[in-house]
């Protein structure tokens, strides 16, 4: 996979000065070898007051419309819950959520999702990267694509985090013709980069001098053969290093013991909080996920558990975006791949159901106190406002700033950011 | 012992329907009627000479999901997932009820009355098990409380204790006098926590103790392998009253997918339980001896609660299909 420079493409372009220039920066000797977007963690953590970023709440299994966003009291679907009004007159939303209730003005609310896929994989496809999926091509998710497009050129931290809910780490397979540099670096059950701490065996001189080894081979070797993947995996080096000095960033245990209690003493509070610590420190994209909804037995039981949790945290995070100054630059999305059957099966359940759902959304250019859309009285079918994954996901990126009209150029090949065949919703931009 | 009382030759006598998916049931102690909750904000009441139906409004806002009849029979009395009880009067045309109180924040999953008929026991999703005088609906007292939702409440037959279990398989002895909690029997169990789902599951869906005061049931499932899915098995626990020694773990082999919705003690001494879930809707019938059932009874759709008539021989099942149905535990009749 060799990267053909001669192409002279912009992207190649922007990524040769981003190396050189902070070689430069970083002083002769010091980083080659090294491939050059990092600077110090001073300047990387610099936040820029017109950086835009996203955080993404994925709530894993399929998230009930019906036990969330678009309650149906009274109804032969509307299960047992009722509904509560919220901090703006005339919208009501389950009452399993009432501290974001408190919190609506805040957010957008879309009613009138179809995205007319029940299957998992294929709906989380679908609403992660705006396209449905086929066996020809491969498409970034938004967070490659967020932090391609948003992300400093003068940052030191990686564009992508990813909180896992279990454990495990490493990287994802997700940015797909971005590369592997736009691909998330995961944190398991929320905790700092694997492999990011000094082998206590190992003195610190002596990692020194191995590093520095490493990037007069590098060196050598990039003089002459320099592809996508010797410079992905010198970026990787480089990136890691990086994270090493910089690991207090992704540190939930330095933020206030009173936040900590506020957000909730269980892992979705703590992944929510680490949320909003990685945003301020200037990450792009964070992706968290909220585990299980997929809710075919007993669905409100497990909606009262899950929904509990879920609220507390978002909630706060919501508030604290918003105090600190942060809503005009951070984009809230909480997806699903899919909501859930509004027909309640025999087992307390409801079953996968994609043609009639809802998501919620706040920040940057969403409108506020808002709810777009609208479905049936039993929540069947979408009756104004709809919407779908590849409409949502140019929202996303318009919200944000990023003309998803745009192309990506790969290697010299444009490739569209978002799916052409559809456009924003602009009921959902203001 | 009921004349000709023989589970093995159970069958359904008389099923009644109604508009929605019924969620509970009970009979009057005078025999007259078997009232239903359903997945709407009604009481129902099915006569059981005629099937004659009579919808009770006004009490709750949603879902009707536990009932407990006054020993006199003259009121029956709701808990809804509004957090609210009403208690209605059984005979007569639909009227609003005598009385609605906000009991708990949450579901109240059970009520019982006591044996001397003068208090109410609730259990809510808040933890709390609270006592009410039956006869003015004023709370008597709470009862230690539970960190986890409640999902069981009984009252102990000599009237003194009470029994409250929770999600997490805490089934709490309470003293009806004090509130103070005696003794804790661990029925663990009969939870389940899902690592890979992240979900608790499970928990003491019903109480019962055995007549002679001898065994305490809890009741629910086990092995839930997959609990979003309705992948578990049915359970039930059968603890010494006095020694507190789990003595017996009755199951039902071959039935992969089931929950214990309630537990019931036939007078020959049978543990009549009832299942339902992915293999249907099942009365299973254990002996206090034995750790497998000696018999079960398949009804025709599955079914979320259970009662047993006064009579000891007819049982009302609350079924998904909107029908209420009664079996009979004896002989077909002519």
């Amino acid at each position: 996979m060799n990267i053909h420079y001669a192409c002279k493409s912009l992207e190649h372009r922007i990524a040769r000065r981003q190396f050189l220039g902070t070689m430069a920066v970083a002083g002769a000797g010091a980083m080659t070898g090294g491939l050059g977007v990092f600077s110090t963690p001073a300047v990387a953590n610099q936040l820029r007051s017109d950086q835009k970023r996203i955080v993404v709440f994925n709530m894993h299994g399929g998230l009930s419309q019906l036990e969330s966003w678009d309650p149906k009291p009274g109804t032969a679907t509307g299960g047992p819950f009722r509904a509560i009004p919220t901090s703006v007159p005339g919208i009501h939303i389950s009452e399993l959520l009432p501290e974001t209730a408190r919190e609506m003005h805040h957010l957008c609310l879309v009613r009138g999702v179809n995205t007319s896929e029940d299957d998992h994989g294929k709906g989380a496809y679908m609403m992660l990267t705006g396209r449905r999926q086929t066996p020809a091509a491969d498409y970034p998710q938004i967070g490659a694509v967020a932090a391609k497009a948003l992300t400093p050129a003068d940052t030191s931290l990686p564009g992508y985090i990813l909180i896992t809910p279990g454990g495990g780490g490493g990287r994802g397979a997700d940015s797909a013709y971005l590369g592997p540099k736009y691909s998330s670096v995961q944190l398991g059950n929320g905790n700092p980069p694997q492999n990011t701490t000094r082998p206590e065996a190992m003195a610190e001189a002596s990692d020194v001098a191995r590093q520095d080894l490493r990037r007069h081979v590098n060196e050598r070797f990039l003089n002459r053969r320099r592809t996508a993947v010797t410079e992905a995996f010198t970026y990787s080096y480089e990136q890691a290093q990086q994270l090493m000095r910089q690991r207090d960033v992704f540190d939930v245990t330095k933020e206030p013991e009173a936040d900590a209690e506020r957000y909730g003493k269980h892992d979705f509070g703590r992944h929510c909080l680490l949320a909003r610590r990685l945003l301020e420190k200037g990450i792009t994209f964070v992706q968290l996920s909220h585990s299980n909804y997929d809710t075919h037995n007993e669905n409100f039981n497990f909606h009262i558990e899950q929904l509990a949790e879920f609220d507390r945290s978002f909630s706060c995070f919501v508030a604290d975006i918003a105090a600190r100054g942060m809503l005009d630059s951070t984009l809230i999305v909480v997806l699903s791949e899919f909501g859930r059957t509004p027909n309640i099966n025999q087992y307390y359940g409801r079953d996968h159901w994609s043609r009639s759902w809802s998501i919620c959304m706040g920040g940057c250019r969403v409108p506020r106190g808002h709810a777009f859309g609208k479905t049936s009285a039993d929540g069947t079918a979408v009756e104004d406002g709809e919407v779908d994954h590849g409409k949502l996901f140019r929202t996303y990126l318009e919200a944000v700033g990023v003309d998803s009209s745009g192309s990506f150029d790969i290697a010299g090949q444009q490739i569209p950011i978002a799916d052409p065949a559809v456009s924003a919703v602009p009921e959902l931009l203001t | 012992m009921p004349e000709g009382l023989d589970p093995k030759l159970a069958h359904v006598v008389s099923q009644w329907p109604h508009d929605r998916p019924l969620n509970a049931c009970r009979f009057d102690p005078l025999g007259r009627f078997v009232f239903c909750g359903s997945e709407d904000a009604l009481v129902e009441r099915f006569n059981l000479a005629d099937g004659a139906r009579t919808l009770f409004t006004g009490g709750h806002e949603t879902w009707v999901i536990s009932l407990a009849s006054s020993r006199d029979g003259a009121q029956i009395i709701s808990g809804g997932c509004d957090g609210k009880i009403s208690w209605w009067n059984t005979i007569g045309d639909a009227a609003p009820p005598v009385r609605t109180i906000e009991a708990h924040k949450g579901w109240i999953r059970a009520l019982d009355v006591s044996p001397d008929g003068t208090l109410l026991v609730s259990g809510g999703n808040d933890g709390r098990v609270c006592l009410w005088n039956i006869a003015d609906g004023k709370l008597v007292r709470e009862l230690s409380s539970h960190t986890r939702h409640v999902y069981s409440v009984a009252f102990h037959p000599q009237g003194k204790f009470v029994l409250s279990g929770d999600l997490i398989g805490v089934l709490k002895q309470s003293d009806i006098a004090s509130g103070a909690e005696v003794r804790t029997f661990d029925a663990k169990p009969l939870h389940t926590y899902e690592g890979g789902q992240q979900v608790d599951f499970g928990g003491i869906r019903s109480i019962a103790v055995s007549p002679d005061g001898k065994w305490l049931a809890a009741g629910g499932l086990y092995k839930a392998s997959n609990p979003l899915g309705s992948v578990h098995e049915p359970l039930v626990l059968l603890f010494n009253w006095e020694t507190q020694k789990l003595e017996r773990q009755q199951i039902a082999e071959g039935i992969t997918g089931g929950v214990i919705w309630r537990l019931r003690w036939l007078a020959d001494g049978s543990l009549m339980g009832l299942s339902s879930g992915g293999s249907g809707g099942i009365l299973i019938f254990w002996k206090p001896d034995a750790d497998k059932d000696y018999f079960r009874f398949g009804l025709p759709n599955l079914a979320r609660d259970m009662d047993l008539h006064p009579d000891g021989l007819q049982v009302a099942t609350a079924h998904y299909d909107k029908h209420v149905r009664i079996t009979r535990l004896a002989a077909k009749t002519a």
